[in-house]
C-alpha cells in the first residue's frame, strides 16, 4: 500500500513529465512564526452559564432553577474558581489549565449580532461583520495576508471543507483524519490531470495532497497506519488530536480551525451530570488532547473559543433554554497570561437582562479577536481595524491576553 | 443522443442509467415534465410494508417502556460490577430505530439508484432537505423515511401549503424541533403543571426562518414567540394512522397577534396562520431562490429567480408549476455544469451510470455499504447537523478532504467492477457531455479499472 509520503517522492517524479503543477511546491518551511493560533467555533449557542456558572451571584440558583450547578453540594458538581465563578463539572483539564494560569475566561460577551437565529449568528462570528451577510468571507481568513500566512498550508481547517471562517480571498486549506486507504500516486498524477481545466476541483485537490503528505510524515502513531485514527462523528479527540500533530510539527501550519457543534440544548438541557455537561466533558477531553500533542509547541499556542450568541437566563419548559444573547468565550494556552475571569458583571436581576431574558453584552467579541491577533500574532492596529474587522476603530483590541 | 437530453439527465436527473440519454433526447423537457405528471414513486417496500407514523409512533411507545422495564436490571448489573460480584447478562440490544433506519434509508437509496422518474426523486430530495429533519435527534430514525414517504412524496407537484401542514403535523417534525413538548403558558395542562412545563420556540422559529418566509422575511422575536404560541397543542398522538394530534389542553388560550395579524384562538387561528404563511411574497421569494439555486446554479441568475418567485406567487404556491417554470427556463440549459454533486447524488449517479437493477439478495447489504462511503464524503441522509439542511453549493462538497475522500472511493468501487468498461459507461452515464480531456486521460490508463475509476473522479462525472 503506498502512503501518502511516499506520494511526495512520486509528485517529484511526475513534475518532470509536467503533469503537476507549481501549488504543489513545499513551502512549509518558510513558515515565520513559532506562534500557534487555534480558533474553536462552539456552533449551536452554547450556554454560557452552563459553562462558567457564576455560583457566587445571589440570583444564579433561583433564575437558573433545575439547571443550576450547586457549589454546595459535592465537589462534582462545580469547579470552583474565585468564590465567584466555576467552571462546568465537565471541565476537569481545563480547570487545572486555569489553575497553571493558562485560561482566560470571558462572560457577558457576545458578537455585534443581535437577533437570535443561529445561522445569521453564526455567520456575524465567522465573518466579523456587525450584520449578517455583509460580508462573504471570515475574518480569520482576512487576517492570514497580515500574518504572512496566505500561502495555502499555513492555515488549515479541520474539517472537510474551509468553514467561512477561513474562507476567503487568502488560500488556506483543510484536512480530516485519514479515513479511507489511499490511492497510489500515479493514479492520483492522472486524476490532476483529469482537473486540467477545473480550477476549483484543481486546487482543492492539490491542496489535499499537499496537507495529507504533512500528516503522514510527522505521524508516528501506530494506530494511526491500522487505521484506527479515525474520525468519529460526535467525538471530537481525533479531530483536536490531528491538530495539534500538525501544529505541533516543526514546518507546520501555524492556524487551525476547530468546530465542535451540539450546543442547541432546547430540551433537557441537565445540571452536573446532565446532557450538556456530558458534551462539554468531551469538549474538555479534546482540549486536554489537543494540549498534549501539541507537545512543546502548547507553550507557544491561544486556542479561542467563541459561540454564536448565548442562551437564556431561564430554563423553558421542557429543562433547555431558548436562544439569547450574551454568553461565555474562552482563550488558553501556554502562551496565554491566564488566571482569570473578564466580566464586567451586572448580575442577573431580571431588570438587567437583555429583553429581560438574555444575559446582556458587555463586551464584543471582536475585542478579544483583535486583542489575539494584535498581541499573540502580531497583527496591526491598522490591519485590524480596516481590513480583518473593517470599521471596528472604536472596538479597542483587549491587551494584558497573552504572555509577552 | 443529444446535448440537451444528456443535460436533462443530469442537471435535473439523477445521472443517466443505460439508454436513458437516448429516451431524454427524443424530447428533453417533456421527459422531464412527464415524470411529475402522476403521483411520486414510492421506494420499494419489505415484503411486510413500511410502517405508517402512527405505527412508529406506537413502537417508540414500546421502544420505551421496554428501556423503563430494563432499568433495575441495569441497575442491577452495575452495583453487581462496582461490587466485583458476577454480572448478570445483559439483555439483547434493541435495535428496533437502526433496523428501521436501514431498511427505510436503504430503499431510499435503491429507488434513487434505479428511478426512472428522477426528476420526480430530485424534487422529493429538494424538498426533504428544505423541511429538514436529522437524526441529531436519536428519535428522528425511526420517523425520517415515514415523514419522506407521507410528509414530502405526495406535495412534490401539489401545494406547496399542503406540504407545509403535512410537514408540521408528522411526528419526525414534532420531534426534531421539540413541538411536542411546547406548552401554551396559560393553558389548562401548564396551570395543572404548576408552571414547571412551558413553551419551546424551536419549531415556530424555524417554521419561519427557514421553512416559509426566510430569514430577512419580516418577523420579530415577538413574532417568534407567538408563532410558537400558535403551534401549542400540535403533537403526537398514539392510535391515529398520521401519528398526530391537537390538545386543545395543551394550547394557548386567546387570540394570538402574529407579525400585526390577530388570529382567532384555538386550532382554527394556527392553521390560518401556517396558512398566511405558505402563501406570504417573502415565502414565495424564499423558496424560488432556493429552487433556482438548487437546479440552476449556486448563484442563480435574478431573473430566474423573478420567475419563479412571480409563479410562486400568482398560482398560490402550486410546486407542479414551480417546476415546469424552472424547467422551461433557458438558463437552466446552459451547457457548462456549474453545479457539484453532494455525496449522495455522486455514489447514486455512480450506480445508475453502471445500470445496478437493485436486485439480488445483497441490496441491503450493498446499500447499507453506499449509506457508509456517503457518510465518510460528508453527507449521511436526514443527518443534517442543523436545521437548514445540507448546503447546496459547492463549497460546501468540493473541500480538499471531502475530494480526496470521494476519488478514494471511485477507485474502491471501480476495483469491484473487474468487467466494466469505461467507454461504455462513459457513453451511458454522460453521453455527449464526455470532455476531450477526460477521453485523453482514460485512453492513458493503466487498466480496466483504473479507466473506470478515472471517469468517476472526472469533473464531469462530480458536476451537474
Amino acid at each position: 500500500m503506498t502512503t501518502r509520503r511516499s506520494i511526495l517522492k512520486h509528485m517529484a517524479a511526475a513534475t518532470a513529465l509536467s503533469v503537476w503543477d507549481a501549488p504543489l511546491r513545499y513551502a512549509f518551511a518558510s513558515v515565520n512564526t513559532e506562534r500557534r493560533l487555534v480558533v474553536v467555533i462552539l456552533r449551536g449557542a452554547l450556554d454560557g452559564l452552563a459553562a462558567v456558572p457564576p455560583h457566587g451571584d445571589p440570583d444564579y440558583a433561583p433564575m437558573r432553577a433545575q439547571l443550576a450547578l450547586d457549589k454546595n453540594g459535592s465537589a462534582a458538581n462545580l469547579h470552583d474558581l474565585d468564590g465567584f465563578f466555576g467552571l462546568n463539572p465537565g471541565f476537569t483539564n481545563l480547570k487545572a489549565m486555569y489553575d497553571a494560569k493558562e485560561v482566560v475566561l470571558f462572560h457577558n460577551i457576545c458578537s455585534p449580532y443581535r437577533e437570535r437565529s443561529h445561522f445569521e449568528g453564526q455567520n456575524c462570528l465567522e465573518s466579523g461583520g456587525t450584520s449578517p451577510h455583509a460580508l462573504n468571507d471570515g475574518w480569520l481568513n482576512r487576517a492570514l495576508q497580515p500574518m504572512g500566512m496566505a500561502d495555502g498550508v499555513s492555515a488549515v481547517a479541520i474539517e472537510q471543507t474551509p468553514p467561512l471562517l477561513l474562507s476567503g480571498k487568502a488560500k488556506a486549506t483543510s484536512w480530516m483524519p485519514e479515513v479511507m486507504p489511499e490511492p497510489d500516486a500515479a493514479f492520483l498524477a492522472k486524476v490532476r490531470a483529469l482537473y486540467a481545466n477545473d480550477t476549483v476541483l484543481a486546487s482543492s485537490l492539490d491542496m489535499g495532497l499537499t496537507l495529507q503528505n504533512q500528516a503522514q510524515a510527522m505521524n508516528d502513531d501506530p494506530n494511526a497506519k491500522s487505521g484506527k485514527f479515525k474520525a468519529s462523528y460526535g467525538n471530537l479527540t481525533p479531530l483536536f488530536q490531528g491538530a495539534g500533530k500538525l501544529l505541533g510539527h516543526a514546518g507546520g501550519p501555524r492556524v487551525a480551525v476547530l468546530d465542535a457543534s451540539g450546543w442547541d440544548t432546547h430540551v433537557a438541557e441537565g445540571a452536573a451530570d446532565g446532557q450538556l455537561a456530558r458534551r462539554l466533558q468531551a469538549l474538555d477531553q479534546a482540549l486536554e488532547a489537543l494540549k498534549t500533542s501539541l507537545g512543546p509547541a502548547w507553550k507557544k499556542t491561544a486556542v479561542v473559543m467563541a459561540t454564536e450568541f448565548g442562551r437564556t437566563v431561564r430554563p423553558n419548559g421542557n429543562g433547555g433554554t431558548d436562544h439569547g444573547t450574551g454568553g461565555a468565550a474562552f482563550l488558553l494556552g501556554g502562551a496565554v497570561d491566564g488566571g482569570k475571569v473578564k466580566a464586567d458583571w451586572v448580575g442577573l436581576k431580571p431588570a438587567v437582562l437583555k429583553d429581560g431574558r438574555d444575559q446582556p453584552v458587555k463586551t464584543d467579541l471582536r475585542a478579544l479577536f483583535k486583542g489575539v491577533l494584535a498581541d499573540h500574532m502580531g497583527v496591526s492596529r491598522t490591519a485590524l481595524d480596516s481590513t480583518v474587522f473593517p470599521d471596528s476603530g472604536a472596538i479597542a483590541p483587549m491587551t494584558g491576553l497573552v504572555k509577552a | 443522443m443529444s446535448l440537451e437530453g444528456a443535460i436533462a439527465t443530469q442537471r435535473f436527473g439523477l445521472g443517466a442509467r443505460p439508454g436513458e440519454i437516448a429516451r431524454a433526447s427524443a424530447n428533453p423537457k417533456a421527459w422531464l415534465l412527464a415524470q411529475i405528471a402522476g403521483p411520486a414513486p414510492q421506494p420499494p417496500a419489505p415484503p411486510d410494508g413500511f410502517a405508517t407514523a402512527g405505527r412508529l409512533v406506537s413502537e417508540e411507545e414500546e421502544y420505551k417502556a421496554e428501556k423503563v422495564k430494563n432499568k433495575p436490571a441495569k441497575a442491577a448489573r452495575q452495583e453487581a460490577e462496582a461490587k466485583g460480584e458476577s454480572v448478570p447478562p445483559k439483555p439483547p440490544k434493541d435495535n428496533i430505530r437502526k433496523e428501521i433506519w436501514f431498511a427505510e434509508m436503504g430503499a431510499r437509496m435503491a429507488l434513487g439508484c434505479t428511478t426512472d422518474k428522477p426528476f420526480a426523486e430530485r424534487l422529493v430530495r429538494f424538498w426533504s432537505n428544505h423541511f429538514t429533519v436529522s437524526t441529531a435527534k436519536r428519535k428522528v430514525m425511526t420517523f425520517a423515511g415515514s415523514y419522506e414517504r407521507e410528509a414530502i412524496r405526495p406535495h412534490i407537484a401539489g401545494s406547496f401549503e399542503d406540504m407545509l401542514f403535512a410537514v408540521c403535523m408528522h411526528p419526525a417534525m414534532q420531534i426534531y424541533l421539540d413541538n411536542w413538548h411546547s406548552i401554551g403558558p396559560n393553558s389548562p395542562a401548564a396551570q395543572k403543571g404548576g408552571g414547571k412545563k412551558g413553551l419551546n420556540e424551536n419549531l415556530g422559529r424555524e417554521l419561519m426562518e427557514l421553512y416559509s418566509l426566510g430569514v430577512d422575511g419580516g418577523y420579530s422575536q415577538a413574532d417568534v414567540i407567538a408563532m410558537a404560541k400558535l403551534l401549542t397543542g400540535w403533537g403526537i398522538y398514539d392510535g391515529r394512522p398520521s401519528g398526530f394530534g391537537f390538545n386543545e389542553a395543551r394550547h394557548e388560550p386567546g387570540e394570538i397577534v402574529l407579525r400585526g395579524k390577530t388570529y382567532p384562538a384555538g386550532w382554527d387561528g394556527s392553521v390560518a396562520a401556517i396558512k398566511d404563511l405558505a402563501h406570504d411574497p417573502a415565502t414565495a421569494h424564499h423558496i424560488a431562490t432556493k429552487f433556482a439555486t438548487h437546479f440552476i446554479a449556486d448563484d442563480p441568475p435574478k431573473e430566474s429567480v423573478a420567475r419563479l418567485e412571480k409563479v410562486f406567487n400568482d398560482t398560490r404556491g402550486d410546486l407542479h408549476a414551480l417546476s415546469e417554470t424552472v424547467v422551461k427556463d433557458a438558463n437552466a440549459w446552459h451547457p457548462e455544469l456549474r453545479k457539484f454533486r453532494p455525496p449522495v447524488e455522486y455514489v447514486t449517479a455512480t450506480l445508475r451510470a453502471a445500470g445496478w437493477n437493485g436486485d439480488g439478495e445483497n441490496r441491503d447489504k450493498q446499500m447499507r455499504r453506499l449509506l457508509g462511503a456517503v457518510r465518510v464524503m460528508g453527507e449521511v441522509p436526514f443527518a443534517a447537523p442543523s436545521p437548514k439542511g445540507w448546503d447546496d453549493n459547492a463549497d460546501a462538497w468540493a473541500g480538499s478532504d471531502a475530494l480526496l475522500d470521494r476519488i478514494e472511493w471511485a477507485k474502491q468501487f471501480a476495483q469491484g467492477l473487474p468487467d466494466a468498461n469505461a467507454a461504455r459507461l462513459a457513453e451511458d452515464g454522460l453521453g455527449p457531455l464526455l470532455t476531450p480531456n477526460t477521453k485523453s486521460v482514460l485512453a492513458k490508463a493503466g487498466s480496466k479499472s483504473e479507466a473506470v475509476a478515472l471517469l468517476l473522479a472526472s469533473p464531469e462525472f462530480q458536476r451537474r
